[in-house]
């Protein structure tokens, strides 16, 4: 009797429907049992967090910049629709929005290259190759473009001989490049998954009835790979978003965008609360996001 | 052909594609090699060739406040791998091997959460929430991040493993009148083991890089490597970077290494 019921598929319990949703229900606390460890952690140290800064943004700012938890007020969302702020979000939003394109363009051409090559083994060791700078450190690789953009690197030189370019270090393009570099794995990896998964059976047939190799790629492989380019895109475009390791970096005074703006507040500007609505805006963002994931009938990342 | 059968490429735009490919891994891995390369220059000018030099090395390893950082950062990226990697496991488990239970989805969409999340925003988070709660900041709140970002990350790779396992080994244990204990000691856990080492080698990854929410929670002597090097870029770029820069990139290559042996070994 003890296995049977610890089994809800055995057939004894199938046929008994009140046997057959108690087991259910055992089943069920099982499963939540088993998620508890990380469900409490993530509660104490994610979610509580993540709702302190929606509360921190409504209080008032103290002496030393920390926030008081009295006289609640709107002030710090209101900051938000400043010039010199909104300047800052629109940028933002501007470079996550153009990186995200650019390493969708470059990395939808570069996964599929690599998901169509004839043998398993060249497939594996491209996605290696792939894999490897993906796990390198973050910070390193963007600070090796420091050093390739040195104003007397050899990019400037090449840049200034040929008159192309000057000098690119501390503007925007260089933050470009640095965010473009450092998240273009994050971009390969999921079309690598959702390109590799394709039944090329099917464009196949596409072609068979007279479409074009443009038509069939627009009807058929581009709709199948959409899963990775909708991952690809959400890891790519909301870490960018909030980038500040590259704009540090890389950029300058006047490529100052949302992660750089949002370290200030809590250190030279002294306003915990007008960096905490500054996050919270970008959370919204990424609830919302993850919510039209989840909708869109994805699985997984 | 030389492509899939019916991958319907042409010749040229594969062509194009191969060209494109190895542009792209120039791109990848020419500034990585500049740095290491850089490294063994004797030059005192970072971006110029000095002849062949291990000063930086020898500088590095006679640094007091980085190797007291780089000890920080071992023992902060072992706790907390550790943990997260049992907790992440457990997760996992819990999402795929149980079709229904109360709030599933809710824990499922807060789970991917960590991993989108800008790293200045969890950053801002955690900091507003010791500080609110009133835990000193230091090696433990560091930990405490560390662990609450690679639960997430163990969970994704986990999860990954257990969607590929057949779950017949695991009825025939359970029809041999395993227990679930047994079944999971002798069956399930050998079978996910690739995903949870894999998983775990990933949190040391993460850990052992992470800058910015590090550098929001740490508090007095509890700097790891990578804040410390992030501050030094900041004031001045120097050649010890460098050298500091290619051991970064030698570790986390032999984690990808160690990561994909244990993954081949079916």
């Amino acid at each position: 009797m003890t296995m049977l019921d610890q089994r809800p598929d055995s057939q004894q319990e199938a046929a008994n429907p009140e046997l057959e949703r108690r087991a259910e229900r055992r089943e069920s606390w099982r499963g939540f049992f088993h998620a508890v460890p990380a469900y409490a952690y993530l509660i104490a140290f994610f979610v509580l967090p993540l709702i302190i800064v929606f509360v921190f943004s409504f209080a008032s700012r103290g002496r030393t910049g920390r926030p008081i938890l009295d006289n609640w007020n709107l002030d710090a969302w209101t900051k938000l629709t400043e010039p010199l702020v909104s300047t800052i979000v629109g940028r933002s939003l501007f470079v996550a929005a153009l990186n995200t394109v650019l390493c969708l363009i470059i990395g939808y051409a570069f996964a599929y290259w690599i998901a169509t090559r004839p043998k398993q083994s060249t497939r594996t060791l491209l996605l290696i190759l792939v894999l490897i700078p993906f796990w390198s450190n973050f910070l390193v690789r963007t600070y090796a473009w420091r050093i390739l953009l040195d104003s007397d690197g050899y990019i400037t030189q090449i840049g200034e001989f040929t008159g192309l370019w000057g000098r690119m270090l501390f503007t925007l393009p260089a933050v470009f490049l640095g965010l473009l570099y450092g998240f273009l794995p994050f971009m390969v990896l999921p079309l690598y998954a959702a390109i590799e998964r394709i039944d090329w059976s099917l464009v196949e047939a596409g072609r068979d009835l007279y479409a074009s190799g443009t038509r069939a790629f627009l009807k058929i492989t581009l709709p199948l790979s959409r899963p990775g380019i909708i991952a690809g895109s959400i890891l790519v475009f909301i870490p960018s978003l909030g980038a500040y390791v590259t704009p540090d970096i890389l950029g300058g005074a006047k490529t100052t965008l949302l992660g750089n703006f949002i370290v200030t507040q809590f250190g030279a500007a002294r306003n915990w609360p007008f960096g905490s609505a500054l996050s919270g805006a970008i959370l919204i963002v990424m609830v919302l996001t993850t919510i039209l994931y989840f909708r869109s009938g994805a699985r997984t990342l | 052909m030389t492509l899939h059968e019916g991958a319907a490429t042409g010749r040229r735009l594969d062509r194009m594609l191969t060209i494109n490919g190895w542009l792209v891994f120039a791109f990848l891995y020419l500034p990585i090699l500049v740095v290491i390369g850089f490294s063994f220059s004797g030059a005192n000018n970072v971006g110029t060739w000095g002849g062949f030099s291990l000063r930086w090395y020898e500088r590095m390893l006679g640094n007091g406040p980085l190797i007291h950082a780089l000890q920080n950062t071992l023992w902060i990226a072992l706790f907390s791998t550790i943990v997260a990697t049992v907790f992440g496991t457990a997760a996992a488990l819990s999402l795929d091997r149980y079709r229904r239970w109360v709030s599933k989805g809710t824990f499922d969409a807060v789970l991917y959460m960590p991993v989108i999340i800008p790293d200045v925003t969890m950053a801002v988070m955690l900091l507003l929430w010791f500080t609110q709660i009133g835990l000193p900041l230091g090696r433990g709140t560091i930990i405490l991040a560390h662990i609450a970002f690679n639960i997430s990350f163990v969970a994704i790779v986990v999860r990954a493993r257990l969607a590929n396992m057949d779950p017949a080994m695991e009825e025939a244990a359970a029809d041999l009148y395993a227990s679930r204990w047994a079944t999971f000691r002798r069956v399930t856990l050998p079978l996910i083991m690739p995903g949870v080492l894999g998983g775990g080698l990933l949190a040391l990854t993460l850990s052992l890089d992470d800058v910015v929410i590090t550098s929001f929670v740490q508090g007095p002597g509890s700097t790891t490597l990578p804040v410390h090097v992030f501050g030094l870029i900041r004031r001045s770029v120097t050649p010890e970077i460098n050298a500091v820069s290619t051991l970064m990139v030698t570790a986390s290559m032999i984690l990808v290494f160690a990561s994909l042996a244990i993954q081949r070994r079916e």
